[in-house]
């Protein structure tokens, strides 16, 4: 693979991953001298993504809804004159950066999804979503080929980190699963990098 | 012979192609969304003689903010990830042309789509799984009216459904939404007619400068050379809707973007209802449609704007019947001042209803001019316009009901669409299997 766009697009996400605590337990990120391995690179991306969602769920969506309830989060934001979803926040930045044509893509995927299109759906997310639920700390790596494109595709748990993840899942009408408690892994995060 | 004959036929098109009559290279005919501009082909296509692939930034271009506004349920970023590249396979739908393919008369269905109607089946064919209210359901029926649209779903997702249960047909005070108009009502700007500053031999129609006199332009302190002749340009009869942007901002953006004014914006001579395909009066076939043709010039009568001008062109069955409809009978009754205001429904009530922006003022009204803003498909008139009236399941079924619109809503409507039930039923349905599962 060519590396030259993707350590470019990797050094500003490590800089900012800097700081951050990456909480999954990374095994093996081999970096190789030429440059940032796929997995360093899915690492990096993931330790902003998980750090900046975590700002926003416990800083933001739990501190006002949940302890101070000044405003509610609410799936229909706009509405409803409401925060923006955790989930939702997630979701959005995805959609800016597809539309950025990023050489990368990230989703947030569940095996208790609220909306089934969110559920995994190629053998890779399948595998990658039950492997960080039975395995907690653990990540997924593996490689897939989509529409003909083969990519390195990791999948790092999704972890319930404020108790609104976890009362606003089990109350909505729409979930599977009503039982999730503070702590539990309730999803995944999945990232590709084209190989 | 052939050469000669060859020759012949290159002349002609060479003629076609530089003169106004450019039809004989249309494909095919184009949709009524675009037939009125379908001689402007770089307008969509690569090559500004119809040739290269259409551009997504075309369509984007026309169409991307009025679908960003509208909360757009598929947008392009949805499906750029690569776990959707098999169904991509079947419809690309990172691409509008996927689904809508212009000059295919033969396929092109409701909303230009160019899909089979079942299309929603190749994502949702497990909808019936997840939701016992859409178990047998065949995907032949999604997008009927009241249910699902592709793009713009605020008046139909499912908890706005739910807030909406039980509603009235009407509600208890309907009142369409009140302008918040620009002009102060101590009107410290007001402009008598001895102040008027148009050239002497301008300004000799006694008509026309009473009308000016008498007219919010006036009230405001706008002189006839604010438009005849702005920022100190020569004297113009008849300003153009350039002008009117000055002040109109909005308005005229909204006018261009719909049917009445989507020539003008593409620097084409204006549209006349001769070139229509609704059906319009002959008399008014030559009549060129810019900001003074439902605005009469000076009098900027917004009463006369919301009917009578529409009247004065449109002839089709839903326009004939607006007379002496519910609606209509309502509307005079307020233009009389025997009810109160607001209470009136007028063409433009409907097809050009009120908007919110904010400018450097603060929060203003202004008239969406483009008439197509909410026309199709006719759930995106619910929130701006049905439901200051009508409670949302009365006003679905309505708008499901091709006849009673072709009545102008003489009448009730003739089935039910059972959204907000579905809804109630999938609500009643949790509630169901939290009680089991204490």
């Amino acid at each position: 693979m060519s590396l030259r766009p993707l350590a470019r697009l990797a050094a500003v996400g490590l800089a900012a991953a800097a700081t951050a605590a990456c909480t999954s337990g990374s095994d093996s990120s081999s970096e190789a001298a030429s440059g940032i391995s796929p997995q360093m690179m899915a690492d990096s991306l993931h330790a902003v993504m998980e750090s900046d969602r975590t700002v926003y769920t416990r800083l933001i969506v739990n501190r006002l809804q949940n302890e101070l309830g000044v405003i509610e989060a609410s799936e229909h934001w706009k509405d409803d004159k409401a925060l923006v979803l955790p989930a939702q926040m997630f979701r959005y930045g995805a959609e800016m950066v597809a539309e950025k044509n990023a050489p990368f893509s990230y989703s947030l995927q569940s095996l208790w999804a609220v909306n089934k299109q969110n559920e995994p759906k190629t053998d890779a997310e399948k595998a990658g979503l039950a492997f960080v639920a039975e395995n907690k700390g653990q990540n997924y790596y593996t490689e897939e080929t989509l529409g003909g494109k083969k990519y390195f595709t990791a999948v790092y748990a999704d972890v319930a980190v404020a108790p609104a993840c976890v009362t606003c899942h089990n109350d909505h009408k729409d979930t599977p699963r009503t039982d999730f408690k503070l702590g539990d892994v309730m999803g995944g995060v999945v990232i590709r990098i084209p190989l | 012979m052939w050469a000669a004959l060859s020759l012949a036929l290159a002349g002609y098109l060479a003629a076609r192609l530089l003169g106004p009559d450019k039809t004989v290279f249309l494909p095919g005919a184009t949709t009524s969304g675009h037939h009125q501009i379908e001689l402007v082909c770089g307008v969509c296509h690569q090559d500004a003689f119809g040739g290269g692939p259409v551009l997504q930034d075309a369509c984007i271009n026309c169409h991307g903010a009025e679908l960003a506004a509208a909360d757009d349920s598929h947008p392009q970023a949805k499906f750029t990830d690569p776990r959707n590249a098999d169904r991509l396979r079947d419809i690309d739908a990172r691409q509008c042309i996927a689904c809508h393919v212009e000059h295919r008369p033969d396929i092109t269905g409701a909303m230009g789509v160019t899909l089979p109607v079942d299309f929603c089946i190749s994502c949702h064919a497990g909808v019936g799984e997840e939701r016992p209210t859409h178990a047998g359901l065949d995907h032949m029926t999604c997008q009927t009216a009241g249910c699902h649209n592709f793009h713009d779903n605020r008046a139909l997702y499912e908890d706005f459904l739910l807030r909406h249960v039980g509603e009235a047909p009407v509600r208890a005070t309907p009142r369409r939404p009140q302008p918040v108009l620009p002009v102060a009502g101590d009107d410290l700007n007001a402009l008598r007619l001895a102040q008027l500053d148009a050239p002497a031999d301008r300004a000799q129609d006694a008509a026309i400068t009473a009308d000016w006199a008498h007219s919010a332009h006036a009230r405001g302190g706008v002189n006839c050379t604010a438009c005849h002749a702005p920022a100190g340009e020569p004297w113009q009869d008849r300003p153009g809707t350039a002008v009117c942007a000055e002040c109109h901002q909005p308005q005229v953006q909204g006018f261009l973007a719909g049917k009445h004014g989507m020539r003008l914006a593409q620097d084409l001579p204006a549209m006349t209802p001769a070139q229509a395909r609704l059906p319009m009066h002959a008399a008014a076939a030559h009549s060129e449609l810019s900001c003074a043709s439902c605005h009469r010039p000076h009098a900027y009568d917004t009463a006369r704007a919301a009917v009578q001008a529409c009247l004065s062109c449109h002839d089709d069955s839903h326009t004939r019947a607006y007379e002496g409809s519910p609606h209509h009978r309502l509307w005079l009754a307020e233009q009389a001042g025997e009810a109160p205001p607001g209470s009136g429904v007028s063409c433009a009530s409907c097809h050009m209803p009120l908007r919110t922006h904010t400018d450097a003022q603060g929060k203003r009204t202004h008239t969406e001019h483009n008439q197509n803003a909410t026309l199709r498909p006719n759930e995106k008139m619910l929130r701006p316009v049905c439901l200051n009236c009508h409670g949302l399941p009365f006003a679905l079924d309505a708008l499901a009901d091709p006849a009673l619109i072709e009545r102008n809503f003489r009448g009730q409507p003739a089935q039910h669409v059972r959204s907000v039930e579905m809804a109630q039923e999938n609500l009643e349905r949790d509630r169901r299997r939290r009680a089991a599962e204490q």
